[in-house]
């Protein structure tokens, strides 16, 4: 067996590890994830992470302005537009170009750079963020008609140390690989999963006349569909929106051939009749 | 995009006349595609209206048994309302065919009619485009126009109109309400919301300038039961149509009493044929009478070089979303 | 019994990328960042007559406007013609911006805008105005294919037995002509850079598949050393061959910043991404094979013609492995090219094989069915036991289990022949299969491990992970071979302040970096090894280094366990809080006596609409014989990523130019289709673990590549089983199904 979640098979606890284990405890709510996610809190993996790029960071920080350095000789910002608004429960006031959309104003003036930018014109959904409860595009959304509005972004949906179920979620699937649609993918998640709490019908549903209660994978599929995934995370997705939805584990969908396998069809030869 | 002057509106008539005031000014609803216009600077306006504080969201029960749905519903809105549900599925679907789920949950009613078309040419400042720059010519005429019209274009426009809602609604045959900058309102029936783009192509509808749109009126409905939008494209979501149809069928028995048949992206409009209506009124709800009307809905189709497919995908389309409607698929 | 190797371990980047934490390139935050935004020019070849900037620069928060005619030249070789290389290591002839007014591919950028803000530097840089002498041009590889020629680099393709001659005698023929639109990445994050100069010390983010090149590259522009430039990439959004290369944007962000003495961050529009790096090529395939009426080949001829750009040769060697897959004795195989007036194409996505394996693999099943024969039986009457073009033994090929595993798993015996002979309801469906080969490469790469007293383990090196999960991978091989826990292991990549590691490309980084950790780990143990056997008293005296390992803190007997000393008193009797060593991993001389290539089998089930044309993907198993796997679990998802990558090569992708200006016109999300969730559906794999004691130290093969070759041949081969119709012009639009 060639199972890291499998518990008799996986590494030996110390203290200290269980002690983690018992720290983390979104991840029982999704099942085997709870092992193999080991190590990784938030404190612990992201706290490592975050150091990393941190002490990256922290070198430019330190550096002055050059005296050489140019500047615009009209800096001033034309049309300026006050809004005041909630992002992750936190009121900002916000002096911005009238031109500056959500997704800038996040990843530019408030250090939000968890929304990502694909494309910047409503195509691919990397940017969504939630307003007001609902999943949104933030690039086509203007800063300034957020005015009294609440955002949550990805930076918003963790409680403290615990992760939000789809987050924990998409880590058990591997709902991603290179993480840049990410962020964009589980906002909408979160959204969708409200949307079919309301009943809300979609493009597949066969009868938009009828109730809609639990999602099919085709019915999630169709509601992502707004998020592109070029690394095609695609059926990880689907199964991790799935389980934070229905509590449904999806199954695994590979395997490890097994020696007899290979025995048997190697000893088939050239007129084998499975072929 | 250029720099604009942003203004919160507080009521209607303020931001028609605000708009009106300013030929340069546009509204702003869900801003879903005229951001994304003016990103690539080819929506130019130095005013924004931002309509969105509005109390123009509500869909309500009309005199006479329709429904009236305000202009700023948002598009998720008004496609799960329980009352267009039920008896406007094919608004509904339609609906649901479009963008994806944040796009709905941004974009209203209004603004969906208001959408301009995705030809390549009209987005790419460099090329030509008689509906971006009047007399710069048309380069999806000699060019590349596999998504491009089949019906009623001109020598100086060939783009489509690309949206769905409008189509299900034209076969409804709703109404659009509009307001000017001196509170006067009139109705436009959908079907003539919408232009061919002739000689003037810039001009994608009957709208004039500060005209606000309030509402879209839905009369009552004999086709609930039998009703389909069909959409074909070239994946399976979060694409626009190569062809789509919205069928609605009032059956009496085994026979159509009245159809209504539109396509959607063959013209500058919701391209409805009367003709295939015809074809069908009295007829047995039956494959064979649908292939008729099929044949006749495509009849006068003109494509150009890279559409042609567009002529028999549009036959089979209509097929398939009379049988799906009459619930014979 | 490995710990870790083999076992499914969720990514330990995870949580960052969960909780957009992980930064990538343009994220990185430094003191009065000024924002550059590119214009770009709007014909395909030419000059530039004139460019006005004085609007651009009068627009408020305008910082400078750059064109050809202020911004520096760079580098030693300032030349704008492109003349050869001075020498041959020089081969960087890929263009720069604003070196020139000459016009070499339409979208080509004419100006850098700076401004104070994004919003700023996006609207000035619309006040830009450029007009041209414009030259006529060619991007249409159709109507240059007669100018096909060999590239000058590389040996010129050579003739297997007599080709021509044994094609003429075979008594079963096919031939026919495929074709592959030209392809773009579209990784979901845009190319970006942010660069900072501290005197002629040069500090850049930058979105890259290795450091190393954008640090030589640009050492090289800006006449510095190269240790005075430092290139951070810590997470990559995807680039699937995009970022191998430097790509202009990172110079003309240097650039901008040295002028302007202040950071600048430049990033690309989804437009920009479409000619600011390469793409696949065009690629025209004329196959034609022969075959006795056994089914055995006899001749394969299998030309490809490809555009290239007008200033600099690229390859991608697309009938490459057809020379290895089937055992065929006459066999001629060039791949030529030609120039077009668009940006230099480059590598995408197992680049060359999965487009001459959509031709071969499509011609295969041609052949198949003009002999009556099971395509999968054919590939099995034609198998390769030995290299058909080295005669080497294969180091390891389990390709023939691939195959029936496959097929019992999909049911393909349950497969009628004839085409449209399979229903679901209204639905057509189409059984298909396809082979996919991919090479099992190696190169060089240095990791450094510092191992620490108390049990933790710091490892080194500047590769990349662009997604494949090399951050996961590689700590679990340090874990495995310190004896420690994975959590224990604190692994950093994507900097140039860690030692040398190729491109992550080529799907060589596991078998390249793995190996150097893995070589790293065995280096700690036997520094530690001697450390313990400096006491006359150790209980391990009598072994040898390669007899011991390390386990839970201990240094034990692999055989005999219970013989062992304490780490980390060893570390304290020695002083020592921790060891660090550097392990430079090289492919090995054995190597040299194989044939070394990763394979699978690849099954396909679609649905298709008959009457809208309409194709779904329903089923998908791949069938993967790529040596040992180390995390199956991402491994899976790469398996999973190729099939959606074939998808969208077979049935979607294509990027469509208006050859009257020779401009791409659908530089965009909405009109280049990328598949979407909906797209896709079951992706099984099935893993043929192969004991390669040849390839590498770990065994290990890549498979970011190979997942995908096959597919989009399995998938017309699938359209052609539903619907009888063979489609050779991808994609596989409902139009062409009418």
């Amino acid at each position: 067996m060639k199972d890291y979640s499998d518990e008799t098979s996986g590494p030996e606890l110390t203290a200290d590890e269980e002690a983690l284990l018992k720290e983390m405890p979104t991840l029982t709510d999704v099942g085997q994830a709870r092992r193999t996610f080991l190590g990784q809190t938030i404190t612990g993996s992201l706290g490592l992470f975050a150091l990393m790029l941190l002490e990256k960071e922290q070198a430019l920080a330190a550096l002055g302005t050059s005296p050489e350095a140019v500047f615009a000789a009209a800096p001033a910002l034309e049309n300026p537009v006050k809004v005041v608004l909630k992002v992750n429960g936190a009121t900002k006031t916000l002096e911005l170009d009238s031109r500056m959309v959500l997704l800038d104003a996040l990843r530019e003036r408030l250090e939000l750079t968890g929304t990502k930018k694909g494309c910047d014109q409503g195509q691919c959904g990397a940017c969504t963020v939630l307003v007001d409860g609902r999943r949104v595009l933030s690039c086509l959304t203007l800063a300034a008609t957020l005015e009294g509005r609440e955002v949550t972004t990805i930076e918003g949906l963790a409680k403290g140390e615990e992760l939000h179920p789809v987050q924990a979620a998409f880590i058990k699937y591997d709902g991603f690989q290179c993480g840049y649609c990410t962020p964009g993918q589980i906002c909408s998640a979160v959204g969708l999963l409200e949307e079919a709490r309301r009943g809300e019908v979609s493009h597949v549903t066969e009868d938009v006349t009828a109730p809609v209660r639990q999602l099919t994978d085709d019915e999630i599929r169709e509601r992502m569909s707004g998020n592109i995934c070029r690394c095609g995370a695609y059926p990880k997705i689907v199964a991790a929106i799935q389980e934070a939805h229905s509590g449904r584990e999806t199954a695994r969908t590979w395997r490890f051939v097994e020696e007899e396998e290979l025995a048997r069809v190697r000893k088939g030869g050239e007129a084998d009749e499975t072929v | 995009m250029r720099p604009f002057k942003y203004v919160r509106a507080i009521n209607a008539d303020e931001a028609a006349r605000a708009v009106a005031s300013n030929p340069q000014a546009k509204f702003l609803a869900g801003g879903t595609n005229i951001l994304d216009l003016m990103k690539e600077d080819v929506e130019r306006p130095n005013e924004l209206v931002d309509l969105t504080r509005l109390k123009l969201a509500e869909i309500k029960t009309a005199p006479g048994g329709g429904l009236t749905i305000g202009a700023l519903a948002k598009n998720t809105d008004t496609a799960n309302h329980p009352l267009i549900r039920k008896n406007y599925p094919l608004l509904t679907q339609a609906i649901v065919a479009g963008a994806s789920g944040q796009l709905r949950n941004m974009a209203t009613n209004g603004g969906n009619l208001m959408q301009r078309t995705r030809c390549q040419y009209f987005y790419d400042t460099a090329m030509p485009c008689n509906k971006r720059e009047p007399g710069s010519g048309c380069g999806a005429l000699e060019g590349l126009n596999r998504i491009h019209a089949i019906f009623g274009w001109s020598e100086k426009c060939v783009a489509t109109y690309p949206g769905d809602m409008a189509n299900a609604l034209y076969a409804l045959e709703a109404v659009v309400r509009v307001r000017n900058a001196e509170g006067r309102e009139r109705t436009i029936p959908i079907g003539e919301f919408h232009r061919l783009p002739g000689d003037t192509p810039e001009r994608d509808n009957n709208l004039q300038h500060g005209e606000l749109i309030t509402a879209i009126e839905l009369p009552k409905s004999p086709f609930a039961k039998h009703s389909y939008y069909l959409k074909v494209r070239d994946r399976a979501s979060y694409a626009f149509a190569l062809v789509a149809v919205a069928a609605a069928l009032e059956l009496d028995g085994g026979r159509v009493k009245q159809a209504r048949i539109v396509l959607g992206g063959v013209a500058h409009k919701p391209w409805r044929s009367p003709e295939a209506e015809a074809a069908l009124s009295g007829r047995p709800a039956s494959e064979e009478s649908f292939r008729r009307a099929a044949e006749a809905a495509l009849k006068d189709a003109k494509p150009l070089a890279h559409n042609a497919y567009k002529v028999e995908l549009g036959k089979r389309a209509v097929v398939r979303a009379l049988m799906r409607a009459s619930r014979l698929a | 019994m490995p710990r870790y190797i083999g076992k499914e371990m969720s990514r330990v980047d995870g949580v960052a990328k969960v909780t957009g934490k992980a930064k990538y390139a343009a994220e990185f935050r430094a003191p009065n960042l000024a924002y550059g935004f590119i214009v770009l020019g709007s014909v395909a070849k030419g000059t530039i007559r004139a460019i006005d900037t004085r609007e651009a620069e009068s627009a408020s928060g305008v910082i400078r406007v750059f064109t050809h005619l202020n911004a520096p030249k760079l580098g030693p070789k300032a030349s704008t013609e492109y003349a050869p290389p001075r020498n041959a290591r020089e081969q960087d002839k890929s263009f720069r911006a604003l070196q020139s007014d000459r016009i070499y591919f339409n979208a080509q950028p004419v100006a850098l805008v700076v401004a104070e803000t994004y919003e700023q530097a996006r609207y000035a840089a619309r006040l830009v105005k450029v007009t041209y002498n414009a030259e006529k041009h060619t991007t249409d590889t159709e109507a240059v294919r007669e100018r096909a020629r060999v590239p000058s680099q590389g040996p010129p393709p050579r003739p297997r037995g007599n080709p021509e001659e044994a094609m003429k005698s075979a008594p079963v023929k096919v031939e026919a002509e495929y074709r592959i639109p030209i392809e773009h990445h579209n990784p979901m994050e845009p190319h970006a850079a942010v660069a900072v100069w501290e005197g002629d010390r040069l500090t850049i983010f930058d979105k890259t598949q290795e450091v190393y090149g954008v640090r030589r590259h640009l050492a090289s522009l800006f006449n510095v050393p190269e240790e005075n430039v430092q290139v951070i990439s810590p997470y990559v959004g995807g680039a699937f061959g995009s970022s191998l290369r430097p790509n202009y944007y990172p110079s003309l962000t240097a650039m901008a910043a040295r002028e302007l003495k202040r950071p600048v961050k430049v990033v690309y529009t989804r437009t920009q991404m479409f000619t600011g790096h390469g793409h696949r090529p065009y690629t025209i395939q004329k196959i034609a094979l022969g075959a006795e009426a056994s089914g055995k080949l006899s001749a394969m001829i299998h030309e490809a013609v490809h555009n290239t750009s007008t200033f600099e040769e690229f390859s991608d060697n697309t009938t490459g492995f057809t020379r290895q897959v089937y055992a065929c004795p006459n066999l001629y195989a060039p791949t030529k090219i030609t120039d077009t007036d668009l940006n230099t194409p480059t590598w995408m996505r197992a680049p060359g094989a999965v487009s001459g394996m959509f031709a071969l693999e499509c011609a295969m099943d041609e052949l198949a069915y003009a002999l009556k024969i099971d395509p999968l039986e054919l590939r099995l009457i034609n198998y390769a036991e030995v290299d058909p073009e080295s005669g080497k033994p294969f180091s390891s090929k389990a390709l023939r289990e691939c195959y029936r595993l496959g097929a019992e798993k999909f049911g393909w015996k349950n497969r009628k022949f004839e085409p449209r002979s399979m229903r679901d309801g209204r639905l057509l469906v189409g059984w298909g299969t396809a082979t996919g080969v991919w090479g099992a490469f190696q190169s060089p790469a240095t990791a450094r491990i510092t191992f620490r007293g108390e049990g933790t383990a710091h490892v080194v090196s500047a590769t990349s992970d662009i997604g494949p999960g090399t951050y996961t991978v590689v700590t679990m091989i340090a874990a495995e071979y310190l004896g420690l826990t994975p959590e224990r292991v604190q692994f950093e990549l994507g900097d140039t302040k860690f030692p040398r590691a190729p491109a992550q490309g080529g799907s060589q980084t596991t078998a390249s970096v793995g190996s150097a950790v893995h070589g790293a780990a065995l280096a700690v143990t036997a520094r530690l090894f001697a450390l313990a056997n400096q006491d006359a008293n150790s209980p391990l005296k009598g072994a040898v280094a390669s007899d011991v390992e390390m386990l839970d803190g201990r240094l034990r007997l692999k055989n005999d366990p219970s013989r062992f000393v304490q780490i980390a008193e060893v570390m304290r009797h020695n002083n020592l809080t921790e060891i660090t060593e550097t392990f430079e991993s090289k492919p090995s001389e054995e190597r040299r006596k194989y044939a070394m290539l990763a394979h699978g089998a690849q099954f396909i089930e679609v649905k298709v609409d008959p009457d809208l044309g309409t194709v779904r993907v329903t089923r998908a198993i791949e069938v993967t014989a790529c040596g040992r796997v180390i995390n199956p679990k991402a491994s899976h998802s790469q398996e999973i990523g190729g099939v959606v990558w074939g998808i969208g090569m077979a049935l979607t992708e294509a990027t469509e130019i208006d050859h009257r200006y020779g401009r791409i016109m659908n530089p965009n999300l909405q009109h280049y289709h990328v598949p979407v969730n909906a797209d896709v559906h079951e992706v099984e794999t099935l893993f043929v673990e192969e004991d390669d004691q040849i390839v590498n130290p770990l065994g290990v093969k890549g498979m970011g590549e190979l997942g995908m070759v096959g597919i989009p041949a399995a998938i017309a081969n699938a359209v052609f089983h539903a619907t009888g119709k063979r489609i050779r012009e991808l994609p596989i639009t409902p139009d062409k199904l009418l």
